[in-house]
């Protein structure tokens, strides 16, 4: 049972590259099923995304250069010169494509460490090859697997827990002190990239009520379309500030928007409830004189920016972590192979002993030949019966040897001294 | 005498292994580690219930007739109270706060305290229900001082603009308000009913409902307190980190009637 991977990703080709050779969920389809029609593969998974493509397969036994074929494959697929992926293809084998996949599925191996979408993008590809039919007992088996080590690795280290984004930190910010943001509001102050970011995860994160307000009318109505908020006025802003729970402001001003005696007439109107302020604003659009009040919390740019980096390095740190329950998952593959092997292996050895037998007998049957048939037959039973006699102790030695390394030994050598594999190739 | 110990040592396990749990959960938060801390305490608890059950047994009475078994009661109705709560709430990062206090009051419990009996004679349902519900008030106040203590923290972490990884696992500021309001409003429910059935056993003892008691008077003192709190928490002035350390700095006078007014100053709660 050989494994193989060939693929690239953003660490190996640009951006470029990585767009001529992605595919869509029916190139998907379609190469898998070309390269099983053409003997190249007799399982396989195309997992492509914005960041990688990479077609994982189980060859037939016989094929010498697996990697090789697909590889042709892949340009020929995408009508390029094969020379063009060259420097840019990584190819695994075996074990190596397991660990690859689990990492993959991980986040480990995402152009932003810990990323959430990857997971759901294996689990896709996955449900996509399996509805096709392209996958079968070993694919299966791997990409359980990889999900499984997905779900783990999110629920058990802080790998994706924090954000690393300044917009989706901010968003976060807030649940730190409102919890769940359904029965709470947001009032956007301008129309800056990062302030619409912001405003994306507050709608995904199921915000209760939603108000923008911009110093040109025309933009302000606009955006509150595009938002599917309200509008306020420019020019009403002071009062309403007793609304909101958050207040998101990105204005090109080199005055402040907000000023301490602005907010503190709202903190009274609003009976001193929490306000969270995200002045995204560069000059800042809050005085920070704001921050010393009370129930009042302040986070300008570079504030968000430290958390941002500051959970960035909390990821990093949670790789070892991480490793540990890919290398178990790894190590589960194993052994499940390690189980599939010793079946076949045993198999292949109860066949050559009934070949030998049946051989054996043919030659000596001649020397026996004044015996009565049923003499004969009941010879030929007892022979049997000693083989399985012979093989029942190591067969069941075999079977329940809990070390994977010695099992792998074992069946190696079974295999080596019977010669099982000669007549395969 | 040797099952009893038994029990209470596997209980000093239990609850010493979910804390350690509950720590760990604290700075790494991996599930496994989080249900382990849930099922030590869950074990913790089922054990000290028969360690209580076994004490009744062996001084023939109720099990808080002394300020051991009273700690003792007050320990398990707090780990119960917060297991009520994590359960509902779904929220693991307030065991590591809660448990040193299950566990500094189990320990003192049974390691500091001299068992003796209450004066005057502690025996019926009234009386039961009188200790049990004030003790639960207690537990109650217990919990709505970590919950305000814990908003404390993060409040000041968030106005400092300094999370690190704690503050990005703690629950959040107006869950932890609302966990301690809750709280409170219990523990109001409790001290009203069990400051009553106090009252009821007292007429019966004594043949008055009032007597000049130490323990009367720290236990209204209470009252007012934590309803001075509730009423605070929703004005402008008071709402947020204020109320909060309105809810920690009253747990001093609850922490002052167990200890002080019980083994020193009380004529009849007094512990010997």
């Amino acid at each position: 049972m050989e494994l193989v991977l060939i693929g690239l990703n953003h660490r190996t080709a640009t951006l470029e590259l990585r767009e001529r050779v992605a595919f869509n969920a029916e190139q998907a389809c379609m190469a898998a099923e070309q390269l099983r029609a053409r003997g190249i593969l007799e399982e396989t998974l195309v997992l492509s995304t914005c960041n990688r493509s990479e077609l994982y397969g189980v060859p037939p036994e016989t094929t010498a250069d697996s990697a090789a074929a697909m590889e042709l494959f892949l340009a020929s697929f995408h009508r390029m010169n094969p020379d063009e992926l060259g420097g840019s293809l990584y190819r695994h084998r075996d074990l190596d494509v397991v660990r690859h996949l689990y990492r993959v599925a991980a986040g480990l191996d995402s152009m932003l460490l810990g990323e959430a979408e990857i997971l759901g993008q294996v689990r896709e590809a996955y449900r996509i090859a399996l509805d096709h039919g392209a996958t079968g007992p070993v694919l299966n088996r791997m990409f359980q697997g990889a999900l499984e080590v997905g779900k783990r690795v999110r629920s058990e280290t802080e790998i994706g827990t924090r954000p690393v984004s300044v917009a989706f930190a901010g968003v976060k910010l807030s649940e730190r002190i409102f919890g769940s943001l359904k029965n709470h509001s947001a009032l956007i102050l301008g129309a800056g990239d990062t302030g619409e970011l912001v405003v994306t995860h507050l709608r995904d994160r199921g915000i209760g009520g939603l108000r923008v307000s911009n110093r040109s009318i025309e933009r302000g109505r606009d955006l509150a379309v595009r938002f599917g908020a309200e509008t306020v006025a420019w020019e009403n802003v002071p009062k309403a500030l007793a609304w909101p729970d958050m207040v998101v402001t990105s204005v090109t001003s080199a005055e402040p928007v907000l000023t301490r005696a602005m907010v503190e007439r709202a903190m009274e109107a609003r009976g001193n409830r929490a306000l969270l302020l995200i002045d995204l604003g560069v000059p800042r659009n809050v005085e920070p004189g704001v921050a010393g009040l009370y129930n009042v919390y302040l986070y300008n740019i570079d504030d968000l920016q430290e958390i941002v980096e500051q959970n960035k390095r909390a990821r990093a740190a949670e790789i070892p972590r991480a490793e540990t329950i890919v290398g178990e998952h790894v190590d589960k593959f194993l052994n499940w192979q390690a189980g599939v092997n010793s079946s076949v292996v045993l198999a292949g050895l109860r066949e050559r002993l009934a070949a030998e037998r049946e051989a054996f007998l043919a030659a000596r049957m001649g020397d026996l030949a004044h015996l009565p048939a049923a003499d004969r037959a009941r010879v030929a039973r007892l022979l049997e019966e000693f083989v399985d006699r012979v093989l029942l102790d190591p067969v069941e030695r075999l079977r329940g040897e809990r070390e994977l390394r010695r099992k792998l030994q074992n069946l190696e050598a079974l295999r080596d001294l019977f010669r099982l594999d000669q007549g395969k190739s | 005498m040797t099952n009893y110990l038994v029990l209470v040592l596997a209980t000093l396990a239990c609850y010493a292994a979910s804390l350690g749990c509950y720590v760990r959960f604290l700075y790494a938060p991996a599930r496994p580690v989080g249900r382990a801390a849930t099922f030590a305490l869950s074990g913790g608890l089922i054990l000290h219930y028969f360690a209580l059950l076994a004490r009744s047994h062996m001084i023939h009475g109720v099990p808080y007739d002394d300020l051991a078994g009273s700690l003792s009661l007050f320990a398990w109705l707090l780990a119960a109270t917060y297991l009520c709560l994590e359960l509902v709430l779904r929220q693991k990062t307030v065991g590591a706060f809660v448990l040193p206090v299950v566990l500094a009051l189990f320990v003192f419990a049974h390691a500091f305290a001299t068992p003796g009996t209450a004066a005057p004679p502690a025996r019926g349902a009234i009386f039961a229900l009188h200790v049990t519900l004030n003790i639960l008030a207690y537990a109650a106040f217990a919990l709505s001082f970590v919950a305000s203590l814990i908003y404390l923290i993060e409040n000041r972490m968030l106005r400092d603009r300094r999370l690190g990884p704690l503050g990005w696992r703690f629950p959040a500021l107006d869950a932890l308000e609302q966990l301690s309001r809750s709280s409170v409003r219990v523990g109001l429910a409790s001290l009203t009913i069990g400051v009553a059935t106090g009252f009821v056993w007292a007429h019966r003892l004594l043949g008055r409902y009032w007597d000049d008691d130490w323990k009367v008077g720290i236990t209204l003192l209470i009252f007012a307190a934590y309803a001075a709190y509730l009423v605070l928490a929703r004005t402008g002035t008071w709402r947020g980190a204020r109320a909060s350390a309105l809810c920690v700095a009253n747990f001093v006078f609850v922490i002052f009637s167990y200890s002080i007014v019980n083994l020193y100053l009380s004529r009849f709660h007094r512990y010997l």
